[in-house]
């Protein structure tokens, strides 16, 4: 749809390549330590479907421009949805302002290394596709998703889809662009029995065109699990509380790593000193079995970037390799501050906030074990397969995350379903008590969001079967 | 502003829209962040948004965009019609009637500051400064921080609608707050404190908010994990304040049409113990959550929620009213998003007992700071979540805990309360006294 970031905005708001120049060069170079002008455009659409129909739709057009002078560890940020020279230049004026006292240097040059990806080109961007096949695509999700119990009440099946232009440049001569498409098929089932009422979900996406959801009736399967969840909650009885052994589900459980070690690994932390992981480099936080990755370059995930969001291509980098910790997520600031290299991290909701340490696709890598057999090694304890929420307090280490589909196991068997219960742990020490990984790693389907500071950025996870020996459950059961 | 809400109106009209309303927003932001002293992070910011939902007949469609070019607000129209054009039509989508719009004159709230804005980033910035040094004096424990943050924001909202509604109000708001770090023996806590306002000189002062963020980090130091059991659990006033968000979500017009709430078909039982009565009220002068008409165009007023623990009110917009058969509560709200629901200025009405009081009744017992997590099912109200807080021994507050989780369900739970605090502070759009909970299932070791 649009083949170059910088034509795009040459065309649609007369930004040259030298006018940007012109507006770097003059306003910020030379006084501050990086300076950089982030250009966005984005459209995005939802289309939702409750008892039966679409009856909502809306299309939302965003556009602005963030400018942003450092200077040691001083951010000016400045940022304006109208994007015009003059409104430029005065923020630029305001992000130097914070610089003013700071020493004068040159501009330092970032070498990135890498060359930016080619991870999603699409054909058809998902925004593009024909409205009526996205209104069909519901009605089939429906359809599926009512015909899979008669218990099931009631249906609520959203798409969104939008894209993204971006262009970062930087006085050091650097500009980059990229085109981000992302959709999600979201399904959200009630059924109720005999007045009780219960709550099943489940989606996803990527960087995807539309006829992702149409491989191998990937639609359907979304609406059946959806349904099959709300089906089960139906008969969940009270979860356990206290401290058991947990085995967790491959895929989407891998929000375990996400926050008992993902957020207190981004470089903003460790260089403050915040973050129960500082200073940690090179010792043991979690079993020897683990190693635990953040990979921007997986083609067409959710996570992924050709570039992010301060023009640094993406990486796979090791977080934790076989127990030890091995690295931090970088942007440019934290990266320099700590005399380290930029990992790709740096990423931003929109050009109305500054660049932060992000993860991108976050999991452990797969191990020897049969999921089975890891099963069968529990006397008792709880298998948790599916999740909502979780967060993590940075400083203390503490993180929770909330199963929303989970059963007992029983000398080694899985039994009952169990009512959703939050699970705590400390994220240096929980990944030590990791007994068992399974050789069955996936990626989740593609749903994750990630809030940071007010910040939210699509993200994704991944984790094979594994065994945790004693971890809180959060139940009623006594 | 109102003009270009006329003119959007005007043009939706005449591209087939039967029926229109149109929002829009124009707001100035500027943030400060210090560290250790240093200026860490200083944000400007200017934002607009202009949204549109048009009706042609009973199919509706949303727009918004960013961009107030004429090129871009003619595009904005097309895009609404022509997604209305393939929505399933909805009978009972549309406007309020016109003869339950709010008439002029709108009330003044006094939700402007005229003159509190006038600060240079100077001085802005050494509020922040003096806030977080007062964190760092506090104690010699107090070791590193997230840093002390000011910000303010102004904006200016107009709405209007095909069938004659108009109105357009400003607001202001101020914050300050400071995250220090504490540490001792290799453990570090962090904890903040903050305060918010419409009013710049009614900010506390930044010493003051400093003080209390350095208690409340200092306080956690030394937490441990408690044994598994079933006790009673106080609730401060701000993790008392997220149980009554949870309970407004699950009265929301949107959760109870689909089904997806566990206040279904519970209006005029009760959902609480008689001690409880919890109110939302928009008219409140100065109130972080009021507004002068609601986000249809219709007058603001005090709703009682619950009242002596009876369920007296849903909360619920025009559309979500006729999807259950009752009338809209005044309680739509609009943002650049759409239409939706949501509360005012919502709190627990306060009772006689002192927060010290509720503490020395219990003998054994979970006294909560922080909730964190989101494991609150608004369909079964089963509850589960992380907590940090303190202890209750004998009637005092022992010692700091952490990675526990407390569980039971919200229904349960608001029939278990068993005392209210006298302390009911408007510090925040939700606020709620102290609240001691008889029994919940605390899970540690």
């Amino acid at each position: 749809m649009l083949a170059h970031p910088e034509r795009f905005f040459e065309d649609r708001f007369g930004l040259t390549p030298s006018a940007m120049e012109r507006l770097l060069g003059s306003s910020l170079a030379g006084r501050v330590d990086h300076a950089d002008l982030y250009l966005e455009y984005r459209v995005s659409e939802a289309l939702v479907l409750e008892e039966g129909a679409v009856k909502k739709a809306s299309r939302h057009l965003s556009q602005g421009a963030g400018v942003r002078a450092q200077s040691g560890e001083r951010t000016g940020y400045a940022h304006t949805d109208e994007i015009s020279l003059p409104n430029l230049e005065e923020a630029a004026r305001q992000a130097r302002a914070i610089a003013a006292h700071a020493r004068t240097s040159a501009v330092v040059s970032i070498d990135r290394g890498r060359q930016p990806h080619d991870l999603y080109s699409l054909a058809e961007p998902p925004l593009a596709a024909d409205l009526g096949r996205k209104l069909e695509l519901l009605r089939s999700v429906d359809a599926a998703a009512r015909a899979w119990d008669p218990r099931v009440r009631q249906v609520i099946a959203s798409l969104g889809s939008e894209e993204v232009v971006v262009l970062i440049a930087t006085p050091s001569g650097l500009t980059v662009g990229d085109v981000r498409p992302l959709t999600r098929l979201n399904v959200t089932v009630i059924a109720e029995d005999g007045g009780r009422r219960e709550i099943g979900s489940h989606g996803g996406g990527g960087r995807v065109p539309l006829d992702f959801f149409l491989e191998a009736e990937r639609w359907r399967r979304f609406a059946t699990e959806a349904a099959r969840q709300a089906v089960l909650n139906l008969a969940a009885v009270d979860a356990p509380a206290g401290t058991l052994t947990v085995v967790l589900g491959p895929g989407w459980p891998g929000i375990l790593l996400h926050e008992a070690v993902g957020h207190g690994l981004e470089g903003d932390f460790n260089r403050k000193g915040t973050s129960a992981f500082s200073g940690r480099l090179g010792q043991k936080v979690a079993s020897e079995l683990v190693t635990v990755v953040d990979d921007g370059t997986l083609a067409n995930r959710r996570g992924s970037l050709n570039v992010d969001d301060e023009g640094t291509a993406t990486g796979r980098n090791v977080l934790i390799e076989n127990g030890i910790l091995r690295g931090y997520l970088q942007d440019l600031l934290n990266a320099r501050l700590m005399g380290m290299e930029p990992t790709g991290n740096g990423r931003r909701e929109s050009f109305a906030h500054p660049p932060m340490p992000r993860m991108t696709n976050t999991f452990m890598l797969a191990g020897q074990d049969d999921p089975e057999e890891i099963i069968r090694s529990v006397p008792r304890g709880l298998y948790a397969v599916n999740f909502g929420g979780g967060q993590v307090d940075i400083t203390s280490g503490k993180f929770v995350f909330s199963a929303s589909e989970a059963y007992l196991i029983e000398d080694g068997r899985v039994t009952a379903p169990v009512k959703g219960a939050t699970l705590i742990g400390n994220g240096p020490e929980a990944l030590t008590r990791i007994s068992r990984v399974g050789n069955d790693l996936q990626l989740d389907e593609g749903v994750g969001t990630c809030g940071k500071d007010g910040q939210s950025v699509p993200v994704g996870v991944g984790l094979p079967t594994i065994r945790i020996d004693g971890m809180t459950v959060g139940g009623t059961q006594v | 502003m109102l003009d270009l809400l006329a003119d959007l109106l005007t043009r939706a009209t005449t591209k087939g829209a039967t029926a229109a309303d149109a929002f829009v927003v124009e707001a100035q932001a500027f943030s400060a962040l210090v560290r250790l002293g240093q200026v860490d992070t200083v944000k400007h910011a200017r934002e607009q948004r202009l949204a549109l939902r048009v009706f042609v007949g009973q199919s509706v469609a949303a727009a918004s965009t960013s961009d107030l070019s004429r090129e871009s607000v003619g595009r904005l129209v097309e895009d609404a019609v022509s997604l209305a054009r393939i929505t399933s039509p909805d009978e009972l989508a549309g406007l309020p009637d016109a003869a339950e719009l709010a008439h002029p004159p709108l009330p003044d709230l006094d939700l402007a500051d005229p003159t509190g804005h006038d600060l240079s980033p100077e001085e802005k910035i050494d509020l922040a400064r003096r806030a977080e040094q007062a964190a760092l004096d506090f104690d010699p424990r107090i070791t590193n921080s997230e840093g002390g943050d000011f910000s303010d924001h102004r904006a200016c909202y107009a709405y209007a609608t095909t069938h004659g509604f108009a109105g357009e109000y400003r607001a202001s708001s101020f914050s300050l707050s400071v995250a220090p770090v504490a540490a001792s023996g290799g453990e570090m806590q962090r904890d903040a404190w903050y305060h918010v306002t419409r009013k710049r000189v009614a900010l506390d002062p930044p010493e003051e908010i400093g003080r209390k963020a350095a208690e409340r980090a200092l306080r956690r130091l030394g937490g441990r994990s408690v044994k598994t059991a079933e006790v009673p659990v106080i609730f401060d006033r701000e993790t008392a304040a997220s149980l009554l968000r949870h309970l407004a979500g699950a009265a929301s017009g949107p959760s109870l049409y689909r089904g997806a709430s566990f206040l279904l078909d519970r209006l005029g039982q009760s959902v609480a113990a008689p001690s409880v009565t919890i109110v939302d009220d928009a008219t409140r002068p100065g109130g972080l959550g009021s507004r002068p008409f609601d986000g249809e165009g219709l007058s603001v007023r005090r709703t009682v929620l619950v009242d002596k623990g009876v369920l007296a009110s849903y909360l619920l917009d025009t559309y979500t009213g006729r999807k259950l058969g009752l009338p809209s509560t005044h309680h739509a709200a609009r943002d650049g998003s759409g239409v939706s629901v949501s509360t005012t200025n919502l709190y627990l009405a306060a009772g006689e007992s002192s927060p010290e009081a509720l503490i020395r009744s219990v003998t054994q017992g979970l006294y909560v700071t922080e909730l964190i997590g989101f494991g609150v099912n608004g369909v079964t109200g089963d509850y589960s979540r992380g907590v940090v807080g303190l202890w209750i021994e004998n009637g005092e507050l022992a010692y700091p805990v952490e990675e526990i989780t407390i569980a039971g369900n919200l229904l349960d739970m608001f029939h278990a309360v068993e005392g209210v605090g006298n302390d009911l502070v408007f510090r925040d759009r939700t606020a709620s006294p102290t609240l001691l909970i008889g029994r919940m299932v605390v899970a540690g070791s």
